[in-house]
């Protein structure tokens, strides 16, 4: 019984760290530089299969397959997003906020054709099977591959968290705070919005690649019904009750809703007459959504919401 | 190959691409954001209208009907009226319970974050009740004749482009005429000026909430009629919207309606050359040239 706990709660773990990923990478574009990207799941999705098709093994009927380390799977995952974010941010960073939302949200939907119908690259429908799960080979219980997994995803969300934190305490990221809060002012000073926009929505959209490849890696799969726009909403749920501006509230909020979801589910499993079961799904996405809309309308800073920042030198009145 | 068959598909998708195009350009420019949930609206109207078919004929036991070469008759009206009321109605309801509260704190994101959580919420609904297999509301088959060398169209088609010409015809007049449509179009341009008349804005909005969800409904109801009726109907419909509207240029009614056809033409004519599977990606292309070369929109717009 301990053991079942156990053994759910770091599967758990795993996943929700791999949405607090995801999560911080919308955090650097949202939180921090009010990009309004509506397409994560098609970010996600493109990280998922690049280290998909750089690390499974051959496979006539597809291209890639050359099985290369897992490592470099996830460093050309972020790349590979990186990208495919540079050249859409290229085109739509200067659009207004709404319009941004309208464009990234047909990105998504675009990515998730391709997905569906590059048959020669993706698999089409059915995806990729044998994503190689990494120390396959050094431990040999599933239970126990999940722990080493859950200690390398622990630490790599670490070190984003760190870099993050980094970078928007630097003067770059009070930058791009100063063209969230107002352009016109920080276009003044010298700095090119577009410039800064499209490297903060690039490095943001690397994350969610990343968050995409540890998510493949984990189940052993991909196949696009795994990235539909009901992830970017997971996303961006856990980013609003979290806080948004705050990299702390992005992983707290990836943990509190992961935890909702996963409690709903079990909670409408147990509810649910039996022949309403396989609609349970649909009726859990309504509880979050009601859940966001909620928040949004009794605590718009989120749990943890952004830090007050004062410059050091102004003066108290 | 492009035939002018293809061009009649693209004029009878622009149509209905239409329907819900004008609905959004409208809660767009006067309720002041891009509601993500417009699609959910289309296919709300299709199930209401699927739930009173079921009801009439399970009470009185009306069928669809069918009048002349058309495949449905007189109950299809009533059931299209009482649906776009219902539409409507659920319009009303999102703008007053979620909409209107957070315009009043929040910032114009927070409203468009809060609609797509409608949509999904919405769309999660309907899967929910009505299960997400297609269903349809008549299986009478409506025969497509040849009206042209070469064009073949079903009554039900024709039906659909003239009670949607009427329709629009019905829009101009009112935001021409009446008191009520130049305080809509007066909203759109400068919301501030317009409570200093005494005219209530909220009530304003509810009226283009009612009038968008009304013509979402009957795109949904043709849709249905047409096709089928599906979870994801309206929701596949929404980048083929946000492309009419912003082509049209935001708040635009005629140039949505313009944007719709071009929209429509470009879908069907590309099926041919690109493939059915990647339809659904000629709307955002469309959409992205628009942006890049016309950011305000074709038919001007403002900023």
């Amino acid at each position: 019984m301990i053991g079942d706990v156990f053994a759910y709660l770091v599967f758990f773990l795993v996943i929700a760290l791999t949405y607090a990923l995801a999560c911080l990478g919308l955090n650097l574009q949202w939180g921090f530089t009010g990009l309004f990207n509506v397409g994560v799941a098609g970010f996600v999705a493109v990280g998922a299969y690049t280290s998909a098709i750089l690390t499974a093994p051959a496979n006539p009927e597809r291209l890639g397959g050359v099985a290369w380390p897992i490592a470099a799977g996830w460093v050309g995952a972020a790349l590979a997003t990186g990208a495919v974010a540079l050249g859409v941010g290229l085109v739509t960073m200067r659009f207004r906020h709404d319009y941004l939302a309208i464009s990234t949200f047909g990105i998504a939907v675009t990515i998730q054709l391709l997905a569906t119908n590059l048959v020669g690259l993706t698999g089409g429908p059915f995806g990729i099977h044998g994503v190689p799960r990494p120390f396959a080979d050094v431990v040999a219980s599933p239970l126990g591959r999940n722990v080493v997994y859950l200690v390398v995803v622990v630490v790599l969300v670490g070190a984003v968290y760190a870099g993050l934190e980094r970078l928007v305490r630097s003067p770059w990221g009070r930058v791009l705070r100063g063209l969230r809060e107002d352009e016109a002012a920080a276009a003044a000073l010298g700095k090119s919005p577009a410039t800064f926009r499209l490297q903060a929505f690039t490095i943001g959209a690397m994350v969610m690649g990343l968050a995409g490849a540890v998510y493949a890696h984990f189940v052993g799969f991909v196949a696009p019904e795994d990235f539909l726009p009901i992830l970017t909403f997971q996303v961006w749920t856990m980013l609003v009750v979290g806080g948004a501006g705050n990299n702390r509230g992005a992983v707290v909020g990836a943990l509190v809703v992961w935890a909702l979801w996963s409690a709903s589910g079990g909670a409408l499993a147990a509810i649910l007459p039996h022949a309403l079961q396989a609609r349970g799904a649909a009726l859990q996405t309504v509880l979050i959504g009601a859940g966001l809309a909620a928040v949004l309308l009794v605590r718009p800073r989120g749990l943890c919401g952004e830090e007050t920042v004062v410059s050091p030198h102004a003066v108290a009145e | 190959m492009i035939g002018l068959q293809d061009v009649a598909n693209g004029v009878m998708l622009g149509a209905t691409i239409g329907l819900g195009a004008v609905g959004l350009t409208l809660t767009y420019s006067i309720l002041g954001f891009a509601n993500f949930a417009h699609g959910e609206l289309i296919t709300g109207g299709a199930y209401a209208a699927l739930t009173l078919f079921w009801l009439l004929a399970a009470t009185v036991g009306w069928g669809v009907g069918h009048f002349g070469a058309l495949s449905f008759g007189a109950p299809f009206l009533v059931v299209l009226a009482a649906a776009m009321l219902l539409t409507a109605a659920l319009a009303i309801g999102l703008e007053q319970a979620l909409f209107r509260p957070l315009r009043r704190r929040g910032t114009q994101i927070v409203l468009v974050i809060a609609s797509f959580g409608a949509s999904l919420a919405l769309r999660s609904l309907i899967t929910f009740v009505w299960g997400p297999e297609p269903q349809y509301y008549t299986r009478e088959i409506s025969i497509a004749r040849e009206v042209l060398p070469g064009v073949r169209v079903t009554a039900d088609q024709l039906f659909v482009l003239a009670l949607t010409t009427g329709l629009m015809l019905a829009l101009h007049l009112l935001l021409t005429r009446t008191t009520l449509g130049r305080a809509m179009r007066a909203a759109s341009e400068n919301p501030a000026l317009l409570a200093l008349t005494g005219i209530d804005p909220a009530a304003v909005a509810r009226w283009t909430c009612l009038i968008g969800g009304g013509l979402a409904a009957v795109a949904g109801v043709f849709l249905g009629l047409t096709v089928q009726v599906r979870p994801l109907l309206g929701f596949e419909l929404l980048l083929p919207l946000f492309a009419a509207v912003i082509l049209g240029g935001v708040g635009s009614v005629y140039g949505a309606l313009a944007g719709s056809l071009v929209i429509g033409l470009a879908e069907a004519l590309s099926v041919p050359l690109v493939g059915a599977e990647y339809r659904a990606a000629v709307a955002f292309v469309v959409l992205l040239a628009v942006l890049v070369i016309r950011p305000a929109g074709i038919a001007g717009g403002r900023e």
